[in-house]
């Protein structure tokens, strides 16, 4: 092994990236990180300290083998660090661009100590898109088991529940309801972000694994889940729906024309198209937006709104920058980009025309009182603080609740709050069938989510008898002693895995 | 799983123009005609780069695996399809059944009112109260004799039937209010009603019936994205509340319906629709398209209709169905 590393003798600076300009990129719905270069993700991976004991494997939900493929960067095998991605995580070209790594892999590296923590973010991007530029796929020798198993939704969870099923041998069907499979990762996150080619490739990927894919496929009421199991011959089902429902704001006023969830403006423009020319799907337009919440749902529909061509968008948030709970990140690009953020304010009532039409929101100042069941501080309306201002679009991004229609549809048991009831096993109340994700949790991360889908695999597999292969699939591409963490990947996977 | 057999998926198998704007699609999706029940609506892509659309399934063949859809062509979406969905052709995509089965209640003798194209969606539960053993009673409203349709397949399923005409070329003279009358004098035994059609008629249903507390239900169609409960775009107010159309519903008590907040709401896109509309219809002349609309004795030809109907005509005042 090479020479130590120590925090003296690595690159002290982060690797620079490239960002659109604020000024430019807010007329596009281009990317607004160009992502690393060669030699970017060259500098960046001589930053890791190849920890013994890596934290960034322990913080990471799906726990990618993070030093072992920044090591593989090091060595200029993309291929082999690409291999060791997608032992773990399917999508890496997504979670480059949206997970939370500031409080996942990058918030525990014990670079961050002292320097700026080792951008593995950037770097699992810039592997993934290297595998989608170069077509490499992970397709690891699959001895079918004869298993069926059945998945109920195409999103984060649902995606990462069937690459782990199909790996262990099993037939696997992953039913959407809308016309395109990917969930909100299709119908949520904005092309700035996620740029749509991103998640075709990464679907192909799977539908190459063997995944089929099922879209205008409404699981509950097309056929419900009893009878996935009892008629189409499932041997097993996963159930990762997502939220869904959004909540709107219960002030006078609500249902004006004008006032949409984030949700509606998002599926409008990102899963419609309504941006496009050619597309046929309506978006309503503004001049003077204001977005209610400061979550990244929030933060996405603001830049959308003004890529669409708002003059003024204003954040409404009830409590402060630090209970703000968008990736930091996040709210950076769109202060960088001009959304004004009204911390402590919180509207009361949304005011309309003669034609129902918004014309202005009454607001009201809030402060901090004690600090609530959340273990945030209470925000307390301020008497006699209220104030108008024009705005012609109220777009409500307060969250969301447990969508109906699992519950409306089945046996499976919810809790009070309409979300499915699970073990944590991610079992639910109804045998073989397993859930995950927002529809267990409430909103979450796109990669706490992949998170769920994993563990459910695994329980799956358990409850199916399948002998647990978690770990594995070196295809003998990389590692050329088929070992990996010093176990030979054979003995380990002998059932399953042929050394290619 | 889905029927891998000669048919393509979502084909359309039949179709059958009602009049110069109102067709009906039978479409091949044997795994929805098993699922649906009545009451339930689909959203429909025409095509690739199409609006996603709520129609409401107007009937359906769990035999020939079929289901089937009676659409107005009011805006460019569904004018489209007036042009395009020739048997034989497929949809880019149809995703339901959607919203929860209408109640087949227990009532010993119910009214079914449709208006217009109410008419078609209102058929399904008619039949499933005659099949349950209720006295049957059917009022169907359209606005002359040429508009009407599906009266003989009411009558099949009615102990009685009601038709009303704006211009009294058929049956009884005044809307289908006036039916309404007629059956509660009648039969004032009547427990439940049943009242589909554009937003302003079941608004009036509700108000004909609330005086005698009879207990009506109505089918609501809002604006829609995705049609699961994901948008709230569908979002209605039903007894002060916020519900969802498309996973709530669509059927809710009509007394409880705020109606004005419905009507309104379904004007929320007025102005783009009207553009879309007047594109398209200038689309289609640059390109010489003759619709069916053109055949009409009025000789003129389609995109002078749409130019008309993009002026003039309400997309949304006849909602339902389109």
């Amino acid at each position: 092994m090479a020479k130590k590393k120590t925090i003296r003798t690595i690159p002290q600076k982060r690797a620079p990236i490239r960002e659109q300009a604020p000024a430019e990129r807010v007329r596009n719905f281009s990317e607004v990180s160009c992502g690393f270069r060669v030699d970017d993700a060259l500098h960046e991976a001589e930053r890791c300290l190849l920890c013994p004991d890596p934290a960034c494997v322990a913080g990471c939900p799906v726990s990618i083998d993070i030093p072992g493929f920044i090591q593989k960067i090091s060595a200029k095998d993309f291929r082999g660090a690409y291999d060791v991605i997608t032992d773990t995580n399917l999508l890496p070209a997504v979670c480059g661009r949206v997970c939370p790594q500031e409080t996942q892999c990058e918030g525990v590296c014990p670079v961050g100590e002292t320097l700026e923590p080792v951008a593995i973010g950037r770097l699992e991007r810039f592997i993934g898109d290297q595998g989608i530029q170069e077509g490499w796929t992970s397709i690891p020798y699959i001895e079918p088991n004869g298993f069926r198993i059945g998945i109920v939704g195409s999103g984060p969870a649902g995606m990462a529940c069937a690459a782990d099923m199909t790996k262990a041998g099993c037939e696997v069907t992953v039913y959407e309801a809308f016309h395109l499979p990917g969930g909100v990762l299709r119908y949520g996150i904005p092309d700035f972000r996620l740029p749509n080619d991103v998640i075709d490739a990464e679907i192909e990927n799977l539908r190459r694994l063997g995944v089929r894919f099922e879209c205008n496929t409404l699981v509950g009421r097309l056929f419900t889940i009893e009878q996935m199991i009892e008629e189409l011959g499932f041997d097993a089902v996963f159930v990762g729906t997502g939220a869904g429902y959004p909540s709107f704001l219960g002030v006078p006023g609500d249902s004006l024309n004008g006032v949409l969830s984030a949700n509606e403006l998002l599926t409008r423009c990102n899963l419609m198209r309504a941006k496009d020319a050619g597309y046929d799907t309506p978006i309503p337009l503004g001049r003077r937006i204001a977005v209610i919440g400061s979550g990244n749902t929030a933060m996405d529909a603001m830049r959308v709104c003004l890529r669409l061509g708002a003059d003024k968008v204003h954040c409404i948030y009830r409590r402060t920058r630090a209970e703000c709970p968008a990736r930091a990140e996040e709210v950076h690009h769109a202060e960088e980009e001009g959304v004004e953020f009204h911390w402590l304010t919180n509207p009361v009532e949304v005011l309309g025309d003669d034609k129902d039409n918004v014309r202005a929101l009454r607001c009201i100042r809030m402060e901090l009182g004690e600090p609530d069941e959340s273990g945030r501080r209470r925000p307390l309306p301020v008497a006699g603080s209220e104030f108008e201002f024009e705005a012609d679009l109220v777009v409500v991004a307060i969250g969301t609740n447990a969508n109906p229609i699992i519950g409306q549809t089945s046996k499976l048991k919810l809790n009070r709050r309409g979300y499915i009831e699970t073990d944590a096993n991610l079992a639910t109340s109804m045998a073989g069938v397993f859930a995950g994700g927002d529809i267990v949790t409430g909103a979450a991360t796109v990669i706490e989510a992949m998170g769920a889908g994993r563990t459910a695999a695994r329980s799956m597999k358990a409850w199916l008898g399948i002998r647990d292969t978690d770990r594995v699939y070196e295809t003998g591409r990389a590692g050329g002693d088929g070992k990996r963490f010093g176990i030979d990947v054979r003995e380990r996977n002998y059932a399953r895995v042929r050394i290619a | 799983m889905p029927d891998a057999g000669k048919r393509s998926k979502f084909e359309i198998v039949a179709r059958e123009d009602f009049s110069d704007v109102t067709y009906l699609l039978e479409v091949y999706h044997p795994l929805m005609a098993k699922a649906a029940h009545p009451g339930q609506f689909v959203i429909v892509m025409s095509h690739e780069h199409g609006e996603r659309i709520p129609l409401t399934i107007a009937d359906f063949d769990r035999a020939k695996g079929t289901i089937t859809l009676v659409i107005q062509a009011v805006g460019k979406s569904t004018r489209e399809m007036q042009q395009n969905c020739q048997v034989g052709t497929a949809l880019h995509g149809v995703a339901g059944p959607m919203g929860i089965p209408s109640e087949i209640s227990h009532a010993r003798k119910t009214a079914f009112v449709g208006g217009g194209l109410g008419v078609a969606p209102v058929y399904p539960q008619a039949r499933a109260a005659k099949e349950a053993g209720a006295y049957v009673i059917g009022i169907l409203g359209f606005r002359n004799k040429g508009l009407m349709f599906w009266d003989d397949k009411f009558r099949r399923c009615c102990d009685e039937l009601i038709v009303c005409t704006d211009d009294g070329s058929a049956g009884v003279m005044g809307p289908v209010t006036k039916g309404i009358r007629v059956a509660i004098d009648g039969h004032p035994d009547i427990d439940e009603f049943v009242a589909i059609g554009p937003p302003v008629m079941m608004k009036a249903c509700a108000e004909a019936t609330r005086p005698n507390g009879i207990r009506t239900v109505v089918s609501l169609n809002p604006i829609m994205v995705d049609g699961t409960g994901m948008c709230g775009g569908c979002r209605v107010k039903v007894g002060g509340q916020i519900r969802f159309a498309c996973v709530d519903g669509p059927d809710f008590d009509g007394h409880q319906v705020d109606f004005d907040d419905l009507m309104s709401r379904l004007k929320r896109f007025k102005q783009e629709e009207h553009a879309a509309l007047e594109r398209w219809s200038e689309n289609c002349r640059m390109r010489g398209v003759v619709t069916a609309g053109a055949s009409s004795a009025s000789g003129r030809d389609a995109a002078d209709a749409a130019d008309d109907l993009a002026a003039s005509f309400d997309p949304y005042e006849e909602a339902k169905g389109g």
